[in-house]
């Protein structure tokens, strides 16, 4: 059913051409048929991205301005996936193949993956996020007239995870550790001073507004504060039904239809399609929020302190609705918080931060049963939890001072400032992000299991 | 079973004893009933928490006992005595007397309670001559000492510093200085550690845990974080719709907790101790508004249990009564009931 060599998909496929086929797209509509076409296409698409990403990777090399202009397609339509094979078969030079029909390009694709080799191939299937070396350092200056650069704050220096799909990566640490600027540079709401995010295989670093808009339906954001992130004098309405008009998305049954679905999913009520953000208590606001997020069936969600601002019975609620979108719609999320209980709670994997750089990266029980960076276990270690017999018992470490300042961060470990362990070999040799247990990455001189929940 | 409003006035032992607090704004949209019958007492050298959601009137208490309303469109009612010293009836010059010097308020948020045009060391001077007759060189070598004893490395300098000059952390170690300068014996901290990170909010708590020692003061924290409570609390007041549904030592809420809405708290709770796992069980719906609370027990539109009272609980509304010594609570379903919902089905869950 998966392959493009399937004969229903095929015809699909011929039908549209390459052209055609983001009209095509953009009128397939209603959310259940979305849903459906997006599993069938999941499929598929993990058979063709194997097959056709070494072709587009020579594609890029060949002509890499072609290869910049080429929008990506909307994934609403499954036939569109062996077409797109085709535009790429056509630019590494099978234009043959793209003028017989979509389902021949698949084709030739493969056979140009046979060529190529698949050893990148599966890996990049594997992964929907890929971040390498990101950083991003914010200019300091000095003067009016005459600006000068007089240093730079570093807010992200070297940040290197990868994602696969399905999985929530919560990402926590002090503020200012830089995590609400990560969540920014994946999304692109902000560009990387260095290194390169990848979304599904494809580089999105250095992309112009106009070459992201594609990507804009795939990656979305929820907001932290459910106060500020919407609109006061927008209905619901045109609040949820913005993204639909932005990207030029007709639907089947009416962006109306639509938007009150969208409303239904995250247990609002559809009559509330014309009422405004003042009208709603702060979780009902964080659900409008999250059907935004929504309303294009993103793959990949950047959550920024989502439930930080909510009371804890409302922030059950909203951890609970994120759980459940997650699952009915195949969503990645990007939890990023600086509460180690809720991110205990909602992620697979964990990534701790401290200035700008991540300290620990671990499975979420390894990372809560065996940490083993000792700003982990300071962390971890500060958490109060709801048991006052065992609070008097739990160890506690306290660290001494304040994060230093990311304009001007100690040199080598950056925590060694704040370490009891520290010793000489931390404040000359920064330690690398190293894999010394089976996913678990931790960079620290001297790392050592405790135990602290 | 007793009702909590019947014990005696004053118990010996208490410090702050507060009685039937009603305190009420007359508004455009109709009366908020911010707090509506609270009564609690703390001991000296103990510390109570009062525990809710945003909007159960938890702050309003707070500003209350300490006297910190309009009086021309707020109503206060009830009875608090601090020391024996009776406040709501108190003329305000009275009440201002004690208020800085025998009790004393951290507020949540530092950063828009210190103020950015003044030092921090004339902020703490002033706050100290205003109850002493003392000269500008002895109230800053109080603030100096002061700032050391809370943590503030280089105070001699530090202390010409302005708010914007220090971190979060730091300011908030400053308010807490600045309210004990004049020796409080009682504490009022508003949800202290709220803006913080968790690593200084467990230097903030550990601070806080040493100075109570040191000074023998009473201390009420206002929170929402359970986990805090735990911590730092010895009794708990748990607070819905302006009005106490639960109260009794931390072991009792914790641990056998009785009242519905109590039990949604503690379920709902993300755990730093326990695995991904199942669900969290939130409580369904959202917190009432005061204009308009609900008729009879306020939880029970969003009680899982509701349906077990046979409508009584929606004319009538509970009173707190004593369950065990020392633990009240507020809900008609009979003391042996509660404690077999909790036992069966409430417990697996926490």
């Amino acid at each position: 059913m998966s392959t493009p060599q399937e004969p229903g998909k095929k015809t699909a496929a011929r039908k549209t051409s390459a052209t055609a086929k983001t009209t095509a797209a953009r009128k397939t509509t209603s959310a259940a048929a979305k849903t459906t076409a997006r599993k069938t296409t999941t499929a598929a698409r993990t058979t063709t991205s194997r097959a056709t990403t070494p072709a587009r990777k020579t594609a890029a090399k060949a002509t890499p301005a072609k290869a910049a202009t080429r929008t990506r397609t909307t994934r609403a339509s499954a036939g569109d996936l062996p077409s797109e094979a085709a535009v790429t078969a056509s630019t590494s030079g099978a234009a043959a193949a793209a003028t017989t029909g979509a389902g021949a390009g698949a084709g030739a694709a493969t056979t140009a993956a046979g060529q190529g080799g698949t050893g990148t191939a599966v890996r990049e299937q594997d992964y929907i996020l890929e971040v390498r070396d990101l950083q991003k350092y914010f200019p300091v200056t000095r003067g009016i007239i005459i600006r000068s650069k007089v240093g730079d704050v570093k807010a992200v220096d070297g940040l290197n995870f990868s994602l696969r799909k399905g999985e929530t990566l919560g990402l926590v640490g002090e503020s200012g550790c830089g995590k609400s600027t990560t969540g920014r540079l994946l999304v692109r709401l902000l560009e990387p001073t260095g290194g390169t995010v990848r979304f599904e295989g494809r580089d999105i670093t250095h992309l112009s507004a106009s070459q992201l808009r594609p990507y804009r339906r795939d990656i979305q954001m929820i907001f932290q504060d459910p106060y500020s992130s919407l609109n006061p004098r927008h209905t619901i309405g045109t609040i949820v039904g913005a993204p639909f008009r932005i990207q030029g998305i007709a639907t089947d049954k009416g962006i109306k239809r639509s938007v009150q679905e969208l409303l239904e999913l995250v247990g609002l009520s559809p009559e509330h399609y014309n009422r405004y953000p003042h009208e709603f208590s702060g979780g009902q606001r964080q659900r409008i929020g999250i059907a935004r997020a929504l309303a294009l069936r993103p793959k990949l969600i950047i959550c920024d302190e989502p439930v930080s601002a909510l009371d804890v019975s409302i922030q059950a609620q909203v951890i609970n609705l994120l759980q459940d979108v997650q699952s009915e719609l195949d969503l990645t999320y990007v939890f990023i918080a600086h509460d180690l209980s809720v991110v205990r709670h909602i992620s697979n994997r964990v990534a701790v931060m401290y200035l700008g750089k991540i300290v620990e990266l671990a499975d979420n029980v390894d990372l809560y049963e065996h940490p083993l960076h000792p700003y982990t276990h300071a962390l971890l270690s500060a958490v109060p939890v709801p048991d006052p017999e065992r609070e008097k018992t739990r160890e506690r470490i306290l660290l001494t001072g304040d994060v230093p300042s990311p304009l001007n961060p100690p040199p080598a470990c950056r925590f060694h400032t704040r370490c009891w362990k520290a010793q000489e070999i931390c404040k000359t040799v920064e330690p690398p992000l190293l894999e010394i247990a089976p996913r678990h990455e931790v960079a620290c001189h001297f790392p050592e299991e405790r135990v602290l929940v | 079973m007793t009702d909590i409003h019947e014990r005696p006035a004053l118990s010996p032992t208490a410090f702050l004893d507060v009685r039937d607090l009603r305190i009420h704004f007359s508004t455009d949209d109709g009366l908020v009933r911010a707090v509506d019958g609270l009564s609690f007492s703390v001991e000296r050298g103990k510390s109570l928490a009062i525990v809710g959601e945003s909007g159960s009137g938890k702050s309003v208490t707070s500003l209350g006992i300490l006297g910190l309303y309009n009086k021309r469109n707020a109503r206060v009612s009830g009875e608090i005595y601090l020391d024996g010293q009776e406040l709501v009836n108190a003329s305000p010059d009275a009440v201002r007397a004690l208020r800085g010097q025998k009790m004393a308020m951290i507020f949540q948020d530092p950063l828009s309670s210190l103020h950015p045009y003044y030092t921090i060391g004339w902020q703490i001077e002033e706050a100290y001559r205003v109850h002493n007759h003392v000269s500008k060189a002895e109230a800053r070598t109080r603030a100096i000492e002061l700032l050391k004893r809370v943590g503030i490395p280089q105070p001699d300098k530090r202390v010409d510093d302005y708010p914007h000059q220090f971190s979060g952390g730091m300011r908030q170690r400053a308010m807490i200085a600045m309210s004990l300068s004049c020796n409080p014996e009682l504490l009022i901290a508003d949800e202290p550690t709220t803006a913080l990170d968790v690593t200084v909010q467990a230097q903030i708590l550990d601070l806080m845990k040493d100075l109570q020692e040191e000074y023998n003061s009473a201390i009420i924290l206002i929170t929402h974080d359970l986990g805090v409570v735990a911590e730092v609390a010895d009794d708990v007041v748990v607070m819905y719709a302006g009005r106490a549904m639960e109260y009794g030592t931390a072991g009792d809420i914790f641990y056998e907790p009785e009242h519905p809405y109590t039990w949604g708290l503690l379920a709902s709770v993300t755990r730093l101790d326990r695995e991904r796992s199942e669900r969290l069980q939130p409580i369904p719906g959202n917190p009432p508004s005061l204009i308009n609370v609900p008729p009879g027990c306020p939880f029970h539109r969003r009680c899982r249990y509701e349906a077990l009272n046979g409508g009584k609980q929606r004319v009538e509304r509970p009173a707190l009564e004593e369950s065990s010594p020392g633990h009240y609570v507020a809900c008609h379903l009979p003391v042996e009931e509660r404690r077999r919902i909790f036992r069966d089905e409430v417990a697996t869950l926490l």
